[in-house]
């Protein structure tokens, strides 16, 4: 059952994402996203993360996802006649041939390391965001703080970028 | 194993896994190359910013994967740091989106050379 969903899960999320960069309309490539996200969202469900699951859904799907869609409305944008790069014939096939390569490599090496402190069982006993929060406020407290002054400094760089100028400064800038 | 019953879709209980890490990280590899390729060939400069989050969704594929193949927490927990990250970049380049097309009607990166000397 694993293996099938994995498949299904894989193949999607891989069509969506050549859909997302493929398709003409801005619109219909943000949707081709949203199909990529709730698949890679399932692929976290496999893995035992259940909490990203959630996280994945709720903030990239619900949240991310619609503030593209938000200034895709916004900016009304007409499709593009020539939606890609004069040269992408090149790009297309030396980043195929790249891609190629490192699927190769990666499904020839053995990937092995030293087991750590959470085993499926230790997870299952409380359940994976116990896991998550007991780890998150112990041992990384630190970068849990710094990703909030972060988003608070993301918060403030956006409003100041997307401010309506004022009068008196739109008389200054023309 | 009350707490076996809660999760019917894991992955480790029952029957072994038998999906290889390799494939984990093979999908991942090739969502990254498929992201690098839309950040190479598109034209518009909100569709750059969704290949950044097919590779910032490539990277967090691997995370976790390696975070339930080596029973560790870190990855999962890095994941995260990545999903907030990702929240905090589309948030700044969809203003700088805003700004530039309210200057010049356009969304092509091709045009957006006033800082290049």
């Amino acid at each position: 059952m694993v293996p099938f969903f994995f498949a299904y899960f894989a193949v999607v999320s891989i069509v969506s994402g050549a859909l997302t960069i493929a398709l003409r309309s801005p619109v219909h490539c943000g949707l081709a996203l949203l199909a990529l996200l709730l698949h890679v969202a399932g692929l976290f469900v496999l893995l035992n993360a259940e909490f990203l699951f959630a996280v994945q859904v709720i903030v990239y799907a619900g949240a991310i996802l619609v503030l593209y869609l938000f200034v895709l409305m916004l900016l009304n944008l007409k499709t593009d006649e020539r939606h890609l790069h004069t040269k992408f014939a090149v790009i297309l096939f030396a980043g195929i041939a790249v891609c190629g390569e490192l699927v190769l490599l990666v499904l020839q090496s053995p990937f092995a390391g030293a087991k750590g402190d959470a085993p499926a069982d230790t997870i299952l006993k409380d359940g994976s965001s116990y896991a998550i929060g007991i780890k998150m406020f112990s041992e990384y407290l630190l970068p849990f703080e710094i990703v909030g002054i972060f988003l608070l400094g993301a918060i403030i760089g956006a409003i100041v970028l997307a401010k309506t100028p004022s009068v008196a400064d739109g008389e200054r800038d023309t | 194993m009350e707490a076996a019953m809660r999760f019917t879709l894991h992955a480790s209980r029952g029957t072994p896994n038998m999906v290889p890490l390799s494939a984990y990280v093979a999908v991942s590899a090739i969502l990254f190359g498929i992201g690098l390729l839309g950040v190479l060939i598109r034209r518009n400069f909100i569709i750059v910013l969704m290949a950044v989050e097919i590779m910032l969704n490539a990277a967090n594929i691997n995370l976790v994967a390696f975070s339930h193949y080596l029973e560790s927490m870190a990855g999962q927990i890095v994941a995260l740091f990545v999903i907030a990250i990702a929240a905090g970049e589309a948030a700044v380049g969809l203003a700088i989106i805003i700004v530039v097309f309210r200057g010049k009607i356009s969304t092509n990166v091709d045009e957006m050379n006033l800082l290049k000397w």
